[in-house]
C-alpha cells in the first residue's frame, strides 16, 4: 500500500476515487431516506398531528419500513405501456441528482485528499447539465406511460423546465463574474475570503432558490405531480420500487440543489467562526468542516419541507409567466448590473 | 378512445342549450386546432369529492366541454321513504349532506310539520336547540367545505387545521345526539331529547376556539397571493346565470344575490336573531370562499345568541299523538299507553295534503316536497338536493378554464354527493 501516500501514482487517484464515491453514495443515500421521514415527522408537526412514531425509536427505522415496503409491493406494468421507456425513467430521474453531487465540495481537505469527487474546472457547467437531465425522467415517465393523466403531467414537466432552467442559469452567472472562476471549490475560496455571496447577490439567491423549487419539482411547483388535478401526475402508473425512485428521486435532487446553494451562496463549507474558514490541517477539522456542509444543507432542506406545507399550488399559466415574464429580465438586469459595478470598480 | 367521444355527443343535449353562452375566443380556438383530448376526471378521483364524475375535453390545458354526470351514489331515498314512517325517514336525511346531518334532519322534520300544521306549536326551547343545530351543521360543513377547497388548490395544512376543529364539532353532536356523524336528531313535534347538562358551556368554548381557527385559516388563505392568483377570476357565475341555474346556498350570494331563506323566509326562530347575510361582488371562486368564511363567523353569532336566549321549558310538542309521551306515563296510564302503541306502530297520523318547504343549509337550499294521502307514511317524497343543482352549472363554468382551475371550482362550489344522488 505504498502507491497510497504517492500522490502522483494513478492507483492513489483511483483508489482514493473509489472511496470518496462509496462514502458520498453512503451518506446522501441515508440522508434521502431520514429526509422522507423528516417531511413526515415535520408536516405533522405543522399539521397538529403526530407524524409516524411507531417503528423503533421514535419512530426512526420508519425509512427502513418503507423501503422494506417498497421492494416487498407487487411490480405492476400496466399493458399499455412503453415497457423499455417506462422501466428506464425512475432511473433516469434519480440518478442526475446524485451525478450533482459529484462536483460539489462537501468538505476542506481530510489528510492529503480534498473533499470533493472530481474537481472540475467547469464544475458549475457540469451540474446545469447533469441537473436538467432529471426532468427527461418525468417527461419520459409521462410518455411511456401512454395514459392522459400521466401525459398530462409530462408535458408539464417539459414546459416547467424550459421556463426555470433559462431563469436559474442566469441567476448564477453573476456568481461567476464575482469570483472569475468555473469551479465551486473557488467559489468558497471567494466566500470564504469576503463575505458570503447570499449577501452580496440576494436577487441571484432568490431567484435561484424559486428555480430550485421548481427544479425538484416541489410545492408550489410541483405541478407534474399535482395530486388534487392529475391524480399522481407523471407517476399514476407506476408502483412498488419503481414508485420509490422516483419518489427518492426528488428528495436526492433536493439535497442535490441544497448543496448547490449552500455552496454558490452560503459559503459552502466554511463557517466565519472558530477559525472553519480555513482549509482543515487534522482529521477532526475535516469532519466538522463536512458536518457544518451537512448542517447547512439540512437548514435548507427543512426550507424546501416548511414551505410545502405552507402555500398552495402554482396554476401553469402562472408559473411561465413568473419564470418567462419575471425571473428572466430580473436575472438578466442583475447581470448588467453586476458587470456594471465591476467595470466601474476596475475603472 | 372513440366510444368515449360518441358518449359525450349523445349527453349533449343539455350541453346544447350551452352554445348561445360560449365565448367568441373558444370558437375561434376551435377552428384553429385538431384533435382534442377526453379526459375522464371520476368518479374515483383525488378532488372531485366523492363520487362525481366529469368528462372533460382538453384542447391542451383549456377545457372546451365538461360533462358532469352524477348518479353513482344513488340509493333510492325517496322510494325508501314511501315505505315507512315520518319518523322513520330521519336516519335517511342523515345521509344526504352527511357534512351536515343536523341541519338536514331540522329541514326535513320541518317540512313534515308544516305539512301538519303544528309548526306554529312548536315550544320555544325546541326551535332555538334547532338552530344552535343548523348553524353547528353550517360551520362544521364549511370548515370541511373550505379545508378541502384549499387543499384542491394545494394547501394541505389548512385541511387539516379546519378538520381538528370539526373534531370539536362532533363532540358536541356526540353529547348532544349520541352519535357523531349519523346525529338523527329531530322527531316530529320535537327533537330526540334536551340539552345535556354543561352543553351550552362546552358550546360556548367551541365558539371561543373556532373563531380562532377562523382567523388563523384567513391568515393563510386570505391574503396568500398564491390563493388569491388561483382563485379570483377563476370560475366566474355572474348573477343571472346563477339565477337562471337555480344556484342557491352560498354560491347563489358569492354571485352577489342577497338570497337567504332564513332572511327571505325566516323558519323557527331565525327573525328574532341579528345576523347579517354576506354577499360577494365578482361571484368567483375567491368571493365564494369569502362568503363561507363570514358566514360562519355569522353562524357563531347566531349561536352565541340563541345560547344567551335560550328560554326553558318542554322541548317536544305536548301531544301524545304527535309525540311519544314519556315512559314512566305510559306504564302507569291508559291513555298514554295507547298514544304510544299507536305512534310506535302507525307513525304520526299525518292529515292528506301536499307541502313543500325548504330550509337554508349550508350547500343552500334544501327543499323537502311530501305529498301525503293521509296516515303514516308518505305518499310521495321529493327532495330538492342543493349541491345537485349547484352542480348543474358545472358545463358552463369549466368551459374555458384551464385543468388546474377545475380542481378550485370544484372546491369553491363545495358540494356533497350524498345529497346530488340522493
Amino acid at each position: 500500500m505504498d502507491f497510497l501516500n504517492d500522490s502522483s501514482h494513478w492507483g492513489t487517484f483511483l483508489f482514493f476515487s473509489a472511496l470518496k464515491v462509496v462514502m458520498a453514495f453512503a451518506v446522501v443515500m441515508p440522508m434521502v431516506a431520514y429526509s422522507v421521514m423528516l417531511e413526515r415527522r415535520l408536516s405533522a408537526a405543522i399539521q397538529d398531528r403526530i407524524g409516524p412514531n411507531r417503528v423503533g425509536p421514535f419512530g426512526l427505522l420508519q425509512p427502513l419500513a418503507d423501503g422494506l415496503k417498497s421492494f416487498l409491493k407487487e411490480d405492476f406494468t400496466p399493458s399499455h405501456v412503453r415497457k423499455v421507456y417506462f422501466i428506464i425513467a425512475p432511473a433516469v430521474s434519480m440518478i442526475p441528482a446524485f451525478l450533482t453531487i459529484a462536483v460539489i465540495p462537501f468538505g476542506s481537505v481530510m489528510g492529503t485528499q480534498a473533499m470533493v469527487i472530481a474537481n472540475l474546472n467547469v464544475g458549475i457547467l457540469y451540474t446545469f447539465s447533469v441537473v436538467s437531465l432529471g426532468v427527461y425522467g418525468i417527461v419520459l415517465a409521462g410518455w411511456a406511460s401512454n395514459s392522459k393523466y400521466p401525459f398530462l403531467g409530462g408535458i408539464r414537466a417539459s414546459a416547467q423546465m424550459i421556463s426555470y432552467e433559462i431563469a436559474m442559469g442566469m441567476a448564477a452567472v453573476p456568481v461567476f463574474m464575482l469570483v472569475g472562476d468555473l469551479n465551486l471549490g473557488k467559489v468558497i475560496e471567494y466566500q470564504a475570503n469576503g463575505a458570503w455571496l447570499v449577501f452580496k447577490q440576494p436577487i441571484a439567491f432568490v431567484i435561484f432558490l424559486v428555480a430550485a423549487f421548481a427544479e425538484t419539482n416541489r410545492l408550489p411547483f410541483d405541478l407534474p405531480e399535482s395530486e388534487t388535478e392529475l391524480v399522481s401526475g407523471y407517476n399514476t402508473e407506476y408502483s412498488s420500487m419503481k414508485f420509490a425512485l422516483f419518489f427518492m428521486g426528488e428528495y436526492a435532487a433536493m439535497i442535490a440543489v441544497s448543496a448547490l446553494m449552500v455552496t454558490l451562496f452560503f459559503g459552502g463549507w466554511t463557517l466565519p467562526f472558530f477559525g472553519l474558514n480555513e482549509a482543515a490541517t487534522s482529521i477532526a477539522g475535516g469532519i466538522a468542516h463536512i458536518l457544518v456542509f451537512l448542517g447547512k444543507v439540512a437548514c435548507f432542506m427543512v426550507f424546501f419541507i416548511w414551505i410545502r406545507w405552507m402555500i398552495p399550488r402554482f396554476r401553469y399559466d402562472q408559473l411561465m409567466d413568473l419564470g418567462w415574464r419575471r425571473f428572466l429580465p430580473l436575472a438578466l438586469a442583475n447581470i448588467i448590473i453586476t458587470a456594471a459595478i465591476l467595470w466601474m470598480q476596475h475603472l | 378512445m372513440a366510444p368515449e367521444v360518441k358518449d359525450l355527443e349523445i349527453k349533449d343535449t343539455v350541453g346544447k342549450t350551452l352554445d348561445g353562452l360560449e365565448s367568441s375566443a373558444i370558437d375561434e380556438q376551435d377552428e384553429l386546432q385538431g384533435d382534442k383530448l377526453v379526459l375522464n376526471m371520476g368518479p374515483s378521483h383525488p378532488s372531485t369529492h366523492g363520487v362525481l364524475r366529469i368528462v372533460l375535453e382538453l384542447d391542451g390545458e383549456v377545457i372546451t366541454k365538461a360533462m358532469p354526470d352524477v348518479g353513482y351514489l344513488h340509493r333510492g331515498d325517496e322510494k325508501i321513504a314511501e315505505n315507512m314512517t315520518y319518523n322513520q325517514f330521519v336516519p335517511y336525511t342523515d345521509r344526504l349532506d352527511y357534512l351536515a346531518p343536523l341541519a338536514n334532519n331540522v329541514a326535513y322534520i320541518l317540512a313534515v310539520e308544516k305539512l301538519m300544521g303544528i309548526q306554529d306549536q312548536l315550544p320555544e326551547r325546541c326551535q332555538y336547540i334547532r338552530v344552535i343545530c343548523c348553524e353547528l351543521a353550517r360551520i362544521s360543513a364549511h370548515l370541511l367545505g373550505l379545508g378541502a377547497f384549499a387543499m384542491d388548490v394545494g394547501a394541505l395544512t389548512v385541511f387539516l387545521h379546519t378538520f381538528t376543529e370539526r373534531e370539536k364539532v362532533y363532540n358536541l353532536c356526540e353529547s348532544l345526539t349520541g352519535a357523531r356523524f349519523t346525529t338523527s336528531f329531530t322527531r316530529v313535534g320535537g327533537i330526540a331529547r334536551d340539552l345535556p347538562d354543561g352543553w351550552i358551556d362546552q358550546c360556548r368554548k367551541f365558539l371561543d376556539e373556532v373563531e380562532v381557527n377562523f382567523d388563523e385559516t384567513e391568515q393563510l388563505l386570505t391574503r396568500n397571493r398564491i390563493f388569491v392568483d388561483r382563485t379570483q377570476g377563476v370560475g366566474v357565475l355572474p348573477k343571472e346565470v346563477a339565477i337562471d341555474y337555480g344556484v342557491t346556498g352560498p354560491n347563489l350570494r358569492g354571485s352577489g344575490v342577497e338570497h337567504d331563506l332564513r332572511k327571505t323566509n325566516p323558519y323557527l326562530v331565525y327573525s328574532e336573531l341579528d345576523f347579517d347575510i354576506p354577499v360577494g361582488t365578482a361571484g368567483d371562486s375567491y368571493d365564494r370562499y369569502l362568503v363561507r368564511m363570514e358566514e360562519m363567523r355569522q353562524s357563531a353569532r347566531i349561536i352565541r345568541q340563541c345560547l344567551d336566549k335560550l328560554p326553558g321549558g318542554p322541548v317536544n310538542v305536548e301531544d301524545g299523538k304527535t309525540f311519544l309521551p314519556p315512559k314512566d306515563k305510559v306504564l302507569s296510564s291508559m291513555e298514554e299507553l295507547i298514544h304510544q302503541f299507536m305512534l310506535v306502530t302507525q307513525g304520526v297520523n299525518v292529515p292528506p295534503g301536499e307541502v313543500y318547504f325548504g330550509a337554508e343549509n349550508p350547500k343552500g337550499e334544501l327543499g323537502f316536497y311530501i305529498h301525503s294521502t293521509g296516515g303514516g307514511t308518505p305518499n310521495r317524497l321529493k327532495i330538492r338536493g342543493p349541491s345537485f343543482v349547484n352542480l348543474s352549472v358545472l358545463p358552463y363554468i369549466l368551459k374555458g378554464s384551464m385543468m388546474s382551475d377545475t380542481v378550485a371550482i370544484l372546491g369553491s362550489i363545495d358540494f356533497v354527493m350524498g345529497e346530488s344522488d340522493r
